[in-house]
């Protein structure tokens, strides 16, 4: 049997949980900005779009994930 | 000297030298028509955290602004330093595929809003050598208008006054002082209450004005912007004519002297 364990992790300031052996892109669909305009970063680094999908999350790691709003 | 025609920023040329916010709308429809109504070509955005809660089916701002049409700026309200301000537009910048052209504001305190000039002036350090195109929102001072064209901002943006007072310019003498000193675009950011404001602005030979409130609160944003448009039109108009020296206390009749009756 698979061993299954959940990764703690934060997005905009929220704790969540995420699955073992995921990437980035998996937050992304969650999140369902998947072809929208946004950005990402990582324990204070950004992470470019081309390579969230080959970015493993940590447990620990805290993501901002961003988008344009009406500012002025 | 400034630009007689068009407006450049960093080697892209404008017609429009009104350039507007996105904030404080009634919803992204209102936005889009004023925005259009004022003809700006450059809007600014803020970044902000994508709402957990939000529904995603939900059309977002660049879906009604899109970046092919207009020139986006984000910019980086709400960043009371130097390091939150550099981070917050190196997003921007990957959420735009690498666009450049970003508006600096570091803030100094919640109830003025007044520019944070020392942490401005590093971010904006900062910035240049990361290879950004720095518009700056700065203080009316000439000396630190100077210093940030020294440092390589592509334009300096003082206030004419508080942020969303929309109490006008309120000193004008040291935004002549700036454009005398300044070779870059020099830009009204702040404070533009109503038409005559920004009039004033571009009277005074500034090379554009940015305003947001004084649109997105009007009765009729819509017809507001519109108003502005013009306003920034006739302002460049009447500097580019060259004002009417004043005489002070000395009148001038239009008519002829000459062939009056009676006489």
């Amino acid at each position: 049997m698979l061993e299954f364990f959940m990764l703690n992790i934060t997005i905009n300031g929220q704790a969540t949980t995420q699955n073992t052996g995921s990437c980035v892109d998996a937050i992304i669909a969650n999140m369902q900005l998947v072809g929208k305009r946004y950005a990402v970063e990582r324990n204070g680094e950004i992470i470019p779009k081309s390579r969230l999908s080959e970015t493993p999350i940590a447990d620990g790691d805290k993501f901002e994930i961003v988008i344009a709003v009406g500012g002025g | 000297m400034h630009e007689t025609t068009a407006l450049t920023i960093a080697g892209r040329i404008y017609s429009s030298r009104l350039l507007v916010g996105t904030g404080k709308y009634r919803d992204f429809a209102e936005t889009k028509l004023a925005i259009d109504a004022s003809g700006a070509q450059i809007i600014t955005v803020a970044i902000r955290r994508v709402n957990i809660g939000q529904d995603p089916t939900q059309p977002s701002l660049l879906d009604w602004l899109p970046p092919s049409q207009y020139t986006l700026l984000p910019n980086t309200a709400g960043c009371y330093n130097a390091i939150e301000a550099v981070r917050t537009l190196r997003l921007a910048r990957e959420l735009l595929d690498g666009h450049k052209l970003v508006k600096l504001e570091v803030l100094a305190d919640d109830a003025t809003l007044f520019p944070n000039m020392p942490e401005t002036l590093i971010a904006a350090k900062t910035l240049v050598d990361d290879g950004f195109d720095v518009m700056v929102y700065c203080t009316d001072d000439p000396i630190q208008a100077k210093t940030l064209e020294d440092i390589g901002c592509v334009a300096v943006m003082p206030l004419a006054s508080l942020i969303g007072s929309g109490m006008g310019i309120l000193n004008p003498w040291n935004l002549e002082i700036i454009l005398d000193r300044v070779s870059v675009p020099v830009l009204v950011d702040a404070g533009i209450g109503t038409a005559s404001d920004a009039s004033i602005a571009m009277e005074l030979g500034c090379d554009g004005v940015l305003m947001n409130t004084a649109i997105a609160k009007a009765r009729d944003p819509v017809l507001m912007a519109s108003a502005m448009k013009k306003a920034v039109e006739s302002g460049r108009e009447a500097f580019l004519a060259g004002r009417m020296p004043k005489k002070i206390y000395q009148a001038s009749a239009s008519s002829p002297r000459e062939g009056r009756i009676g006489t």
